[in-house]
């Protein structure tokens, strides 16, 4: 499998834009979890780190990431530059994690 | 009665917990930041002169305010005014967060992180719909 290389700048060092394959993204919608709530719940009297939601959120994340990767690959790409992370809470208990880039070749 | 006691109690662990946690964290973060002050960083897309390779970094961090501290927010918020409770919160979470990215970059043997950008969403907000707890996502491109 081709490895595909993510940036989030405009350019990869030393390397030059063969072709250009348009935009691509990848999201997840994850819902809290009972268990973990239960755990934030007495962490909230305290305050601190959420290390439940914290993982949560990282996974979420890689999942996003994966599916993007997934379809620059069916592009044929062999980069994803300029890449833009956004969170938006869809509910109460949820929230969307979106990351979109572009799809390019590089030499 | 009883639902008095129990706040007094809550709040008061908040006030114990919630300022020990918040300092040991503080010094946490500076004790950290010297380690990694050697690893500079831009929010400039600007690759520096002779920086080659390049990796994704990122690191993020959900943190949760006390108890007392919402209180106490909730009683600022009747009058309006500079919300320091929330400013110490956002500054723990952002500093947390670059210091996760920059330790990713440290380990991958990268001196300097471009374009940084950091996003925060306040998330799993509780029923009532105050700010419970914050989310800091940071991420840029490591270059060495």
């Amino acid at each position: 499998m081709r490895n595909i290389e993510i940036t989030n700048l405009e350019t990869l060092p030393g390397r030059t834009i063969v072709k250009h394959l348009g935009m691509v993204q990848g999201n997840t919608v994850r819902a809290k979890h009972v268990g973990r709530d239960i755990m934030a719940g007495l962490k909230n009297i305290v305050g601190g780190e959420l290390t439940g939601y914290t993982e949560l959120l990282t996974e979420s994340r890689e999942e996003s990431v994966s599916r993007m990767i997934e379809e620059a690959r069916a592009l044929g790409a062999n980069a994803i530059l300029n890449v833009r992370f956004s969170t938006s809470s869809v509910s109460a208990g949820a929230s969307e994690l979106y990351v979109y880039g572009t799809a390019v070749v590089v030499s | 009665m009883a639902g008095l006691f129990t706040f007094l109690v809550l709040v008061g662990l908040g006030f114990f917990f919630g300022r020990m946690n918040e300092a040991k964290h503080f010094r946490s973060l500076n004790a950290r930041e010297d380690e990694l002050a050697h690893i500079t960083m831009s929010n400039t897309k600007q690759i520096p002169d002779g920086m080659t390779g390049s990796a994704f970094v990122h690191g993020n961090v959900v943190v949760s305010i006390d108890y007392f501290k919402r209180i106490g927010a909730a009683l600022r918020g009747l009058v309006g005014g500079r919300m320091e409770t929330y400013t110490t919160l956002l500054e723990r979470a952002r500093r947390e967060a670059v210091l996760r990215m920059k330790a990713e970059a440290q380990a991958g043997g990268m001196t300097h992180v471009a374009n940084v950008r950091l996003v925060s969403a306040s998330v799993f907000t509780n029923a009532q719909s105050q700010i419970g707890s914050i989310e800091v996502f940071a991420y840029g491109t490591a270059l060495k």
